[in-house]
């Protein structure tokens, strides 16, 4: 699993949870909330989302890593390839 | 037909209202074994409906607050479609007409368009202009969904801002009547939630009314596994210590569940748990109580010239919200048109509707026997109607009478006996319960008593109620 297809995941998790957001443009190094319109309630899916349909657990304390789409692939890339392995 | 005798659930829902619809989507949406108890045949509670002689009457839904167009972010509507994965499409929702707040000398309009209100304000009441921009900026920044909040009364709030008692009544008299279970007052978060769905957002409602929203929450419910028993409640909630340990339905059965999700109310819950003496909370019992006169027409309202969505009205120089010493408190009220909608392409609704909600005193009622109830029903269902009738553009009572087809009124007894409130209180509780809390470690409020109240609210509840006792401890 690269960092790239991370991304594509998470960013496939936001289409799915926030179908009235366009993902097109989304800069990987900024902020997601600084370019999307998502709320805390919306972070909790996400995280939700890991787990149902990949099995990746995010404890609370650890949501602030899911800042960018670059902080998403950076901590999520080592938790889906120790899933693979 | 299945007992549910011994079954195990993560979680088990106690209603079928809007709260438990909405709560039991997220948990099925994570896979959570979840069944919903309805002692109703109908869904909705408190907003329902039903056929008689061939016309679809709809019960409790005047309006769907919260209203705003497409690509409007942030909102509470934006959030309650996201949350329950439903595409805004499906409700349909179409724009009121526009509504009024009618007072003895003044009247104030308001559409979904905000600055059509402020420019009333500021053309009714030019004295007070700049104070209510300041009273909105401060409720703008104001969190009302904190789940720690700490209540305070609104009116003590607004009066930091708003001088003209007549104009705080005016503001107040429409978010009372969509929401308030005190008395004269109301907290001032619920102050806030209404004001931004009512006048900052606005009316909607799908042609097809309540209905539509029933069956849009109850498909997506069902597809995603959630179980529902339509005609079976919980009698009895077994505790073991501060734990709810199973719960005993009508029929007897027995089952177990992780978690309870209440929408009983406050006192009503508390009342189900057998480590509770009987009568345990009636001082947090609601008085607030109302009598609904429906009319059906053979005509649309705005051929006898009535094209107002929605009338909030008062008669009197100052405007009381409690519980009246009179069968129906006749000098305030709000008068409904399901009708004047925009409709797509203006497609007419089957029937005319007149909806006429009015203030009742439960105690009068509930004394009433049988053929007394009726007649009691006939008298204030004319008095109601001709007090209405003075606060919208003129038709004789005559004419009315010719085009009626169909009449009916609900009371604060009905309002008891279908949403389970005791009291007849129609928003349950003054008690309300932000975090959802009980004494019992698994056992939590969704719903009126949770606190978050219209309709769009209920649904925020149960989705909130869910995800923070539920989905995120996970």
């Amino acid at each position: 699993m690269t960092h790239e297809e991370v991304k594509q995941i998470v960013l496939d998790i936001i289409a799915e949870i926030a179908p009235d957001e366009d993902i097109s443009n989304v800069k990987p190094d900024v902020r997601l909330r600084e370019q999307l319109d998502l709320d805390s309630m919306d972070f909790l899916d996400i995280v939700m989302e890991l787990r149902k349909k990949h099995g990746i657990e995010v404890p609370e304390e650890d949501y602030t890593k899911l800042a960018s789409l670059d902080s998403c692939a950076e901590y999520l890339t080592p938790k889906f390839k120790a899933k693979a392995s | 037909m299945s007992t549910l005798e011994g079954e195990r659930y993560d979680a088990v829902i106690i209603g079928a209202g809007m709260s438990g619809l909405a709560a039991g989507i997220r948990l099925a949406l994570f896979n959570k074994r979840v069944l919903i108890l309805e002692r109703h045949n109908a869904p909705g509670g408190l907003n329902s409906y039903y056929s008689r002689s061939g016309l679809r009457f709809d019960v409790g839904l005047h309006a769907m607050t919260n209203f705003v167009r497409q690509g409007v972010k942030g909102t509470p509507l934006t959030k309650l479609f996201r949350q329950l994965r439903i595409p805004c499409e499906a409700f349909a929702l179409c724009e009121q007409y526009g509504s009024r707040i009618h007072f003895p000398d003044v009247q104030l309009e308001f559409t979904n368009d905000f600055t059509h209100f402020e420019s009333q304000i500021a053309d009714k009441f030019p004295h007070e202009a700049d104070n209510f921009r300041r009273l909105v900026v401060a409720l703008k920044a104001f969190d009302e969904t904190a789940l720690d909040y700490q209540p305070c009364g609104a009116k003590d709030v607004i009066k930091k801002f708003i001088h003209d008692p007549i104009l705080t009544d005016m503001l107040l008299l429409p978010l009372m009547y969509y929401g308030s279970a005190n008395e004269n007052d109301m907290d001032w978060a619920q102050f806030v939630i209404m004001f931004k769905s009512i006048y900052c957002e606005g009316f909607a409602r799908p042609f097809e009314g309540v209905r539509c929203i029933l069956r849009e929450l109850t498909k997506k419910y069902k597809s995603l596994g959630g179980e529902r028993k339509m005609g079976l409640g919980v009698k009895r909630i077994h505790t073991l210590n501060t734990h709810a340990k199973a719960l005993e339905l009508d029929n007897g059965s027995m089952i177990t569940a992780d978690h309870i999700f209440s929408s009983a109310g406050l006192v009503e819950t508390l009342r189900l748990c057998d480590d509770q003496p009987p009568n345990t909370g009636g001082e947090h019992i609601g008085k607030l109580s109302y009598v609904e006169t429906i009319h059906a027409l053979d005509i649309q309202p705005s051929a006898l010239g009535w094209k107002d969505t929605i009338v909030f009205f008062n008669t009197q120089k100052e405007f009381t919200y409690r519980c009246p010493q009179l069968p129906v408190d006749l000098h305030s009220g709000v008068i409904c048109f399901p009708n004047n909608y925009h409709y797509v392409n203006d497609e007419p609704l089957e029937q005319g509707w007149l909806r006429i909600t009015a203030l009742a005193n439960y105690n009068y009622w509930k004394s009433l026997a049988p053929d007394a109830y009726q007649d009691a029903k006939t008298e204030w269902f004319t008095q109601l109607t001709s007090t209405a009738l003075n606060c919208l553009p003129p038709v004789s009572v005559d004419v009315l009478k010719s085009h009626t087809v169909d009449i009916d009124m609900f009371t604060p007894t009905t309002v008891e006996r279908f949403t389970g409130h005791l009291g007849g209180a129609i928003y349950g509780s003054p008690q309300k319960n932000r975090n959802g809390k009980t004494h019992l470690d698994n056992l939590y409020l969704i719903g009126t008593d949770q606190g978050f109240l219209g309709i769009v609210g209920a649904m925020l509840s149960g989705i909130s109620m869910a995800n923070y006792h539920v989905l995120k401890n996970d």
